[in-house]
């Protein structure tokens, strides 16, 4: 157990070296930096200076010790758009990102797992077909169309929500909330749902999957022989089996989640991380992509790991596979 | 047509003067085709798919103007309504933008180049995919290891961040000002280093289980290069799955390509995709004019749907538990 888990911690940071190396090459190899922050009449003289005030002109592998080093301590150099510190932009930005794909999960789950549960019982309801094609839409339709069909719905034509922003938000230490102010909460509605739709349907149709193959083996047979109800035997039998492949997929697609904000972010215009990358990728903002790239990758390279080490502390079956080197 | 129900009937062995005919009917009375008849659903979403190839082909034929000619747009024609609302004008059959731009024209000008970037990002992940994954499983070893590693860990990032990525860095170096024509290259190189893992992991699979095979065998002893076993024998055997995932790759293609449209980091204005259609649209919607970003996100959806339908009815097709 201990063994495995060092090994994974060990690939994890592998994967992060790795992600580092391609952070640092797009941003010293990507363009010059010095062009970036010096305008275009500036004497060659004060470009050295610039140049040796960056340090560019060290050995290349010291650069990129520095670079990693300044990176371990939230350092990702200054904006060139915004001319203000990586780490302060992404801090100001992350609230926002984190509440929405946190809502949006939420709203996937409890709707996915009531939707997947229904069709997997009742079959051949009209319902049923309903939330089929609900679900053929979802994975269908990008993102934005949806996002904009929300907004054609209920800003344009019913006025009842906003089209963009996150409505008033509460500060709380360094953290910032729209879930305390009406206006915060109507806002965060149509994100959500554009967010989520695509999760929920991928939870749908594995909740209904994983159900229809639970409840045709031998102990729901069992159950059902020593008369137990049938609530008893979908609830508390059944549902419970399938929820363990379910939570681990909401949890390897909360990384999806966060990434995918970068769409709906853009529709909704929310103040969130994805907005402020989308705008560096279209300003050729280098040290703004480099830190999203790499925040991304930590919180996915994270949430892969628990998701790993949980499953083989939820699922003994596991343990014994593990042990031996694959 | 009768006989056509009965789908495993033995093929009578008629001489090979008549190859030509032979091959239409065997493709005719095959299990696949019998399949195809059997749903009307996917008549439809093929009949679909195949309008808008046709309606992409033949754009510059059937539209009223070419929406990328400055010189056709005439200010006086821009924001007309559609052709059945009450100001709605004659040649402009699904209305104009603010430029005076035909929508519909639009629409088919910018589905040609959907398609063009789709097809082409799937024809470049399917090669590097399809190579990689053959090298990986015939070769094993510290190989395999390595491209399986960046496989694993390309495949835990979402393709639209590596695609923006892509793009981005693309733009630094080549500089912030494409055109149109570079614009396009960059996104299909985006859509195929995005999109390859899924292709090499299937082939890897399917060479593991062959290469240990009597016929791989056969050919290692009378000599064949490793290169030709692996491409004229080992990769026809895994052509059914990889068919499955570049028709679903096509879709995500598009909605990708579509999607970094919409973001910015696309097509640009001059020479539109759907995706940079829909943005621009998007600008008007609050203005009442919902034409101009509703038909293009009508075609795309539309498209994308029946690119889906085809792809999920070959995945059962082509899979013998099913049967």
């Amino acid at each position: 157990m201990l063994a495995f888990t060092l090994r994974r911690a060990i690939q994890a940071i592998g994967v992060m070296i790795a992600v580092g190396v391609i952070a640092f090459s797009m941003f010293r190899f990507a363009g010059d930096p010095v062009n970036q922050i010096v305008s275009l009449d500036t004497p060659a003289a004060e470009r050295e200076a610039v140049r040796k005030s960056l340090g560019l002109d060290d050995p290349v592998p010291v650069q990129f010790a520095r670079y990693f080093g300044n990176a371990a301590q939230f350092k990702f150099g200054v904006s060139y758009q915004f001319r203000q510190p990586v780490s302060n932009l992404l801090m100001e930005r992350m609230p926002a990102t984190l509440e929405l794909a946190a809502c949006a999960t939420v709203l996937a789950m409890v709707f996915g797992i009531l939707m997947g549960v229904y069709s997997a019982l009742r079959r051949d309801t009209i319902l049923t077909k309903f939330f089929q094609a609900v679900s053929l839409i979802g994975i269908s339709l990008p993102t934005f169309l949806i996002g904009i069909l929300l907004i054609y719905l209920f800003s344009v034509t019913l006025g009842w929500l906003p089209s963009f922003g996150r409505g008033d938000v509460v500060r709380i230490g360094w953290w910032t909330t729209g879930l305390l102010t009406l206006s915060g909460l109507k806002a965060l509605i149509m994100p959500s749902i554009t967010l989520g739709l695509f999760q929920m349907t991928l939870i749908m149709r594995l909740v209904r999957a994983e159900m229809l193959e639970v409840l045709r083996t031998d102990y729901i047979r069992f159950a059902r022989a020593r008369g137990l109800t049938t609530r008893a035997i979908h609830f508390g039998h059944a549902l419970k089996n399938t929820l363990v492949p379910v939570i681990t997929v909401a949890g390897l697609q909360f990384g999806s989640v966060i990434a995918f904000a970068i769409i709906t972010e853009t529709v909704f215009q929310w103040p969130g991380m994805g907005l402020l990358f989308v705008q560096a990728v279209q300003n050729v903002d280098i040290p703004i992509m480099a830190a999203y790239l790499l925040m991304v990758s930590l919180i996915f390279v994270t949430i892969n790991l628990v998701v790993d080490i949980l499953y083989t502390v939820v699922d003994p079956r596991l343990r014994s596979t593990i042990r031996r080197p694959a | 047509m009768s006989d056509a129900v009965v789908p495993h009937r033995v093929e009578p062995n008629t001489p090979t003067a008549r190859a030509g005919t032979n091959w239409l009917r065997r493709a005719l009375d095959s299990d696949i085709f019998y399949s195809f008849r059997r749903s009307r659903m996917t008549m439809v979403a093929a009949a679909i798919t195949v309008l808008f190839f046709l309606l992409a082909i033949f754009a510059s034929q059937l539209a009223v103007q070419n929406p990328f000619d400055p010189a056709q747009l005439q200010l006086m024609n821009s924001r007309i309504s559609p052709i059945w609302t009450a100001e709605g004008q004659t040649p402009f059959l699904l209305g104009t933008d603010e430029q005076g731009r035909d929508v519909f024209s639009a629409i088919l000008y910018g589905l040609r180049i959907s398609l063009v970037v789709g097809v082409l990002g799937v024809i470049l992940a399917g090669t590097l995919g399809i190579t990689l994954g053959l090298i990986a499983g015939y070769v094993g070893g510290a190989v395999d290891g390595l491209i399986m590693r960046i496989a694993d860990v390309q495949l835990t990032f979402p393709a639209i961040l590596i695609a923006l990525l892509v793009n981005g860095v693309a733009k630094s170096v080549l500089g912030n000002r494409l055109d149109a024509m570079s614009t396009l290259g960059v996104l299909v190189i985006a859509i195929g280093l995005s999109f390859w893992v899924q292709y090499a992991r299937t082939v890897r699979g399917s060479v593991m289980v062959e290469k240990n095979k009597d016929y791989v065998a056969a050919a290692q002893l009378i000599g064949l290069p490793a290169p030709k076993i692996m491409l004229r024998h080992v990769l026809p055997n895994a052509m059914g799955p990889i068919l499955v995932i570049a028709t679903i790759n096509l879709a995500l293609a598009i909605i990708t390509e579509a999607t970094l449209s919409f973001l910015g980091a696309g097509m640009p204005d001059t020479m539109p995709s759907l995706g940079t259609l829909i943005r621009i649209g998007n600008n008007y919607l609050f203005a009442g004019e919902w034409w101009i970003v509703a038909f293009p996100g009508l075609a795309l959806a539309g498209l994308i749907l029946s690119i889906n339908l085809l792809g999920d009815w070959l995945r059962d097709a082509l899979n013998p538990k099913l049967r």
